[in-house]
């Protein structure tokens, strides 16, 4: 192909990545711009200054630092617990070769697949019964559980092709089921338990239904949760929504850049298994 | 959010294929699974029946249930309410199922072996890193960032229709009936674009680069090449991608809490939407379980039927290579 024809192609492709990222873009610009200055100009205009007074205004009344500390707490625990739920399930299926293992996994596939509509009331409902209701713990419970349903499928995918000589050697050496688990399996599917890790922790993090209905006091809330209702309540002027959309954007961003590579290789790790 | 969930289907038709070691009692194994066993009993299972059972009955939340059979469907049947829920929702699955496998398709294809081969996999890479960003994005983010860019005042869709002179086009994306349930499908194309084309580029690496260089020899354009090799080769990911993106479009709620909050006047009402709604602010829980029991439904028969179908082109397809 000629060069004269390979470059529209490569600028129609850069266009449309533009209009992808656009909307971050405009975001950014409007963050920082007075409330005057967006009245007098619009939202198209480039800021004629730094004006940090938004965000700041609504990282306080929000209390933005304690979402994030309730976001990486409930995310965090999220992911540790449902990896080592994962793991030892994965270990069932894929090692173990327990019987009647087919049903199980597909158990588990159902299990993720189910809509959180049908399990939204009675875990409400229970939760309050069981004094969890408007607690971090609560939503930690509930999706440790819902994720590891993914964890199980995936990487007992990944363990059923794990070199059995290895086991039995370390069996023949006196290891027990636990030691062969701790001490073998697991660190050498250290990378696919990384990938999990990342995906679970950025999938909490952007949960919205379960966190809406379970957490309604302004110290629990998750950083979705308290932009959404917030939104939901339409009580902000353009510049404090600005605000909050940079704010809730910036994070997103942060493990876009620092866990790209993760990504990308889980999604390859899930497509090509 | 999604990305990768896709591999359950493989995974389930792995270990059917598989004869059972028979060397050892593996009995003692199930142990480890006792842990996982008893959260999902206790997280999933019993929720799960407890929400079956509740939309048998007449409840408003406090109080005994009343059994009342199946007087919440019976009802569901006439209701108009939820036939425009879901009609939604088939809405909702052309703009976050077909749309984006079809744009993703083209676009992997394009940026894999177009750009890649002519300007570098790093130029690829970054192109492709602009498409999966609103991935990463939590949807209620994105909401907050859509609804104030359509704002009818001073949006920023409208003001950039006023700059280059299209002002006649200026709408309330959002708050006009007849457009807001259109400007939400666009909203989820933006959001849901990024996840069939990762996958599918992912996808286009295990092809053998060598079928493009014969094609390309012996003359065939792009599209020739693009419906004879990559559609072929990747047609796994494309079932999986479509099935996820389905179940994923029929969930759909955050963004319509966000967006619209279900209005102006239902006409963006999704199935999910309109359960909860009807659990948290109607408190009719009975009805509000019959909802989603039906939403329920729906989803495990697609994803049961999803996962079947896949299951059987895949062993054809080894069939014919055996």
């Amino acid at each position: 192909m000629t060069a004269v024809r390979r470059y529209p192609v490569l600028v129609a492709l850069i266009i449309a990545a533009l209009f992808m990222v656009l909307p971050f873009g405009i975001v950014a610009v409007n963050a920082v711009k007075s409330p005057a200055e967006y009245a007098s100009n619009g939202p198209l205009s480039l800021p004629h200054g730094l004006y940090l007074d938004g965000l700041e205004d609504f990282w306080q009344r929000v209390d933005y630092g304690q979402k994030l500390v309730n976001s990486v707490l409930i995310s965090g625990s999220v992911a540790i617990g449902a990896a080592v739920l994962s793991v030892l399930n994965a270990y069932a299926i894929g090692i173990g070769r327990i019987r009647g293992r087919t049903w199980v996994l597909a158990f588990f596939v159902l299990a993720n697949m189910l809509p959180q509509e049908a399990l939204v009331y009675p875990v409400y409902y229970l939760s309050k019964q069981a004094g969890l209701y408007d607690t971090r713990l609560s939503v930690i419970i509930v999706f440790t559980v819902v994720q590891a349903a993914f964890g199980t499928y995936l990487l007992s995918s990944v363990l059923g092709q794990f070199p059995r000589e290895i086991i039995e050697a370390a069996r023949i050496d006196g290891a027990n089921k636990w030691q062969v688990l701790w001490r073998i399996v697991v660190p050498v599917s250290r990378p696919t338990i990384g990938v999990l890790l990342v995906f679970f922790f950025i999938w909490t993090w952007n949960e919205f239904l379960l966190p809406l209905v379970m957490l309604i006091s302004n110290d629990n809330q998750t950083v979705s949760v308290a932009l959404g209702v917030l939104q939901g309540q339409r009580l902000m002027d353009a510049t404090m929504t600005n605000a909050a959309a940079l704010l809730g954007v910036l994070p997103a961003i942060v493990f876009f850049l620092v866990f790209q590579r993760t990504l990308t290789r889980g999604i390859a790790v899930g497509a090509v298994k | 959010m999604t990305a990768t969930v896709e591999r359950g289907g493989q995974v389930v038709r792995r270990h059917h294929g598989r004869a059972a070691h028979p060397r050892r009692p593996r009995s003692s194994y199930a142990l480890f699974l006792l842990p996982g066993v008893l959260a999902f009993l206790a997280v999933v299972v019993v929720p799960f029946l407890m929400n079956t059972g509740v939309s048998f009955t007449d409840w408003q939340g406090v109080g005994s249930p009343k059994w009342s059979g199946l007087a919440n469907y019976r009802e569901l049947m006439d209701d108009s309410e939820f036939w425009a829920s879901f009609r939604h929702s088939l809405f909702m699955v052309v703009a976050m199922a077909a749309v984006p496998t079809a744009l993703g398709l083209v676009l992997a294809a394009a940026l894999f072996d177009f750009v890649g081969k002519h300007f570098g996999t790093r130029i690829a890479a970054v192109l492709r890193a602009c498409f999966y960003l609103p991935q990463v994005l939590p949807i209620a983010v994105a909401g907050i960032v859509w609804s104030w860019i359509l704002a009818p005042d001073n949006g920023s869709l409208n003001a950039l229709l006023k700059a280059v002179g299209l002002g006649s086009l200026q709408q309330d994306w959002l708050g006009d009936p007849d457009l807001a349930l259109y400007s939400v499908m666009g909203v989820m194309v933006w959001v849901q674009i990024g996840f069939p084309l990762v996958v599918f580029m992912a996808g286009l690496q295990r092809v053998d680069p060598q079928l493009y260089e014969a094609a390309e020899l012996d003359g065939a354009g792009w599209w020739r090449r693009f419906a004879h090799i990559t559609l072929p080769q990747i047609r796994p990911e494309i079932y999986v991608v479509l099935l996820w993106c389905t179940i994923a479009a029929l969930k759909v709620f955050g963004a319509v809490y966000v967006l619209t909050k279900g209005g102006p006047g239902g006409a963006t009402d999704v199935p999910s939407y309109f359960s909860f709604t009807t659990f948290f602010e109607k408190t009719q829980v009975g009805y509000g379980a019959a909802i989603s029991t039906v939403l329920t439904v729906i989803i495990l028969v697609l994803a049961l039927v999803g996962l079947k179908f896949q299951t059987r082109a895949e062993d054809a397809e080894e069939g014919l290579r055996a």
